[in-house]
């Protein structure tokens, strides 16, 4: 879907990369949670990966994040020729937190961890945006859940990095917050490239610009479905629940739902 | 705006924690009392608590300068040990092959009692202070060890794979994460040291020693000086407990994010 109106709120450095990720192979014990496994991110785009517990979403997030540790391969190229490797930042479904660091010092974590001065005032905009300006001195045990995953997405965007992968980033949370989440995420993060790992078929229609289903063992990745218009989109418009009604189809034990065709791009 | 559920006021239940500890301690003298007046046990076996309070203040001068001893023994060894047991956990967090030559040492250093230890350290360091510190420093360096072990190999994975996104070196990793992640571990390991390294000290002075009060307790023990013992028991536990609470108070404010120094937050 390519629309030719700015949406508003971009990121700062929008991504000019696009990913491809070919033959990726993750094996855990000898068996092969996936195998020739492609995966294509244009630049800038938001995609989301939907599947069953355990069918290996995370791990193919882990997988390019670089941090699967054992019987793995497969290709990652960018296409600007620089390694991908560097250049993601990671947010997971529990915030990560450090307990001893305020909300601004975890913020400000990646800096500290290279031995860099962290941008303070870059740190102070990023805790307004995600409104946490008042609770920026507080430790995490002092923050609701929704906050602490306010400040995750801070410390995330701190980063800066080109890629972010989230993994589950707000099925911890109440309804409410999940959806003030999303939006939130949606402003913040347009213009990077995104995967978000989801088990949530209408957030992944709400904020995808390509929705794809992992399923099977090994998994293989279902053809993309792309909800039209920008995002974050009406989750009561007619289009995002018939598409709904047929990634619940794709993810179902329903084995017809297979008849859809495999291995994507 | 009322509740149904009666609660105690603040002020008492401040109240009920400052008086609690001296209930006790009263219950406890009376009982004590108690039993010399029922058995009509002799003062040589067991004084009366008036008895033991009278050489506490008469033979003031001698246990003060003894306790000295043992206080300083107790304190250098608490922290000679916990340094020690710091100083072996953290290289056995992160190298694995350490981990595997040092730990069968550290389980069979265990095996070993320490009773058994004392003579050969005080055969070894001599009669002054030194053997008594090695002994507190040995009896606590187990327990520090494991613990701080045990914290800086549990740490959070999710904080580790998030770090190494953030290109984290292995350095910064162990100070800025795995580190203070441990604090709580070594912490809790440090407090069971505080209670136990003044055992060490005494166990030290019994063997060989010409002061401190495990030789003073000795030394009148022979002489059939029970309410000398007594005193120098009871000095011993004031100490043990004045240093436990100061090592506490100091670790909760220094790791104010424990769960167990929070107070409750909604």
């Amino acid at each position: 879907m390519t629309d030719t109106d700015i949406p508003p709120h971009s990121a700062p450095n929008p991504t000019q990369f696009d990913i491809d990720l070919r033959s990726a192979r993750v094996a855990f014990g000898g068996v092969d949670i996936f195998h020739d496994l492609d995966l294509g991110l244009p630049a800038g785009s938001f995609t989301c990966l939907l599947g069953p517990s355990g069918v290996g979403k995370s791990t193919l997030l882990r997988f390019l994040a670089d941090l699967v540790e054992g019987d793995v391969s497969g290709n990652i190229t960018c296409s600007d020729g620089v390694p991908l490797k560097g250049r993601i930042a990671y947010m997971a479904q529990q915030d990560l937190l450090l307990p001893w660091r305020t909300v601004r010092e975890n913020v400000e974590l990646g800096a500290s961890l290279r031995g860099q001065r962290p941008d303070h005032d870059k740190a102070d905009r990023l805790i307004a945006e995600v409104g946490l300006s008042n609770a920026a001195h507080l430790r995490p045990a002092e923050l609701s859940g929704g906050m602490k995953q306010r400040a995750a997405l801070a410390r995330t965007l701190m980063e800066d990095r080109p890629v972010v992968l989230m993994d589950e980033p707000f099925s911890a949370l109440d309804p409410v917050n999940r959806l003030r989440l999303q939006e939130l995420a949606a402003r913040v993060l347009r213009g990077k490239t995104v995967l978000l790992v989801t088990h949530d078929p209408l957030e992944a229609l709400r904020l995808g610009d390509f929705v794809h289903v992992l399923r099977g063992s090994p998994a293989r990745l279902q053809d993309a479905i792309t909800p039209a218009g920008h995002s974050p989109r009406d989750i009561t418009d007619a289009d995002i629940l018939r598409q709904q009604a047929q990634l619940l189809r794709q993810l179902g034990t329903n084995e017809t739902a297979a008849a859809v065709p495999e291995n994507a791009q | 705006m009322s509740t149904p559920v009666k609660r105690t006021p603040l002020s008492e239940r401040r109240l009920l924690k400052i008086a609690r500890p001296i209930i006790i301690i009263v219950a406890l003298i009376a009982t004590w009392q108690l039993t010399v007046t029922l058995t009509g046990a002799p003062k040589y076996m067991l004084p009366t608590p008036v008895d033991v309070w009278h050489t506490l203040i008469t033979r003031y001068a001698v246990l003060f300068d003894h306790a000295r001893y043992t206080i300083a023994e107790t304190v250098i060894g608490l922290f000679a040990g916990a340094t020690l047991g710091a100083l072996a956990a953290i290289p056995m967090a992160l190298f694995t092959p350490v981990r595997f030559w040092l730990m069968p040492i550290l389980l069979v250093s265990q095996a070993i009692p320490f009773f058994a230890l004392a003579p050969l350290l005080v055969l070894w360091l001599g009669f002054g202070l030194a053997s008594k510190i090695a002994m507190a420093a040995l009896i606590i360096f187990f327990p520090v060890t494991v613990a701080f072990f045990d914290g800086l190999a549990r740490t959070e994975p999710g904080w580790l794979d998030l770090a190494r996104t953030m290109g984290a070196s292995r350095w910064r990793l162990l100070t800025h994460i795995r580190l203070p992640a441990a604090l709580p571990a070594f912490a809790s390991g440090f407090r069971v040291a505080t209670a136990v390294a003044p055992i060490g000290a005494v166990i030290g002075e019994w063997v060989g020693s010409s002061h401190g009060l495990g030789y003073l307790m000795l030394h009148a023990n022979a002489r059939v000086q029970i309410d000398m013992v007594f005193a120098c028991l009871l000095i011993l536990c004031a100490f043990s407990i004045t240093q436990y609470f100061i090592v506490d108070r100091v670790l909760r404010a220094a790791l104010p994010w424990q769960p167990d120094s929070l107070t409750p937050v909604r």
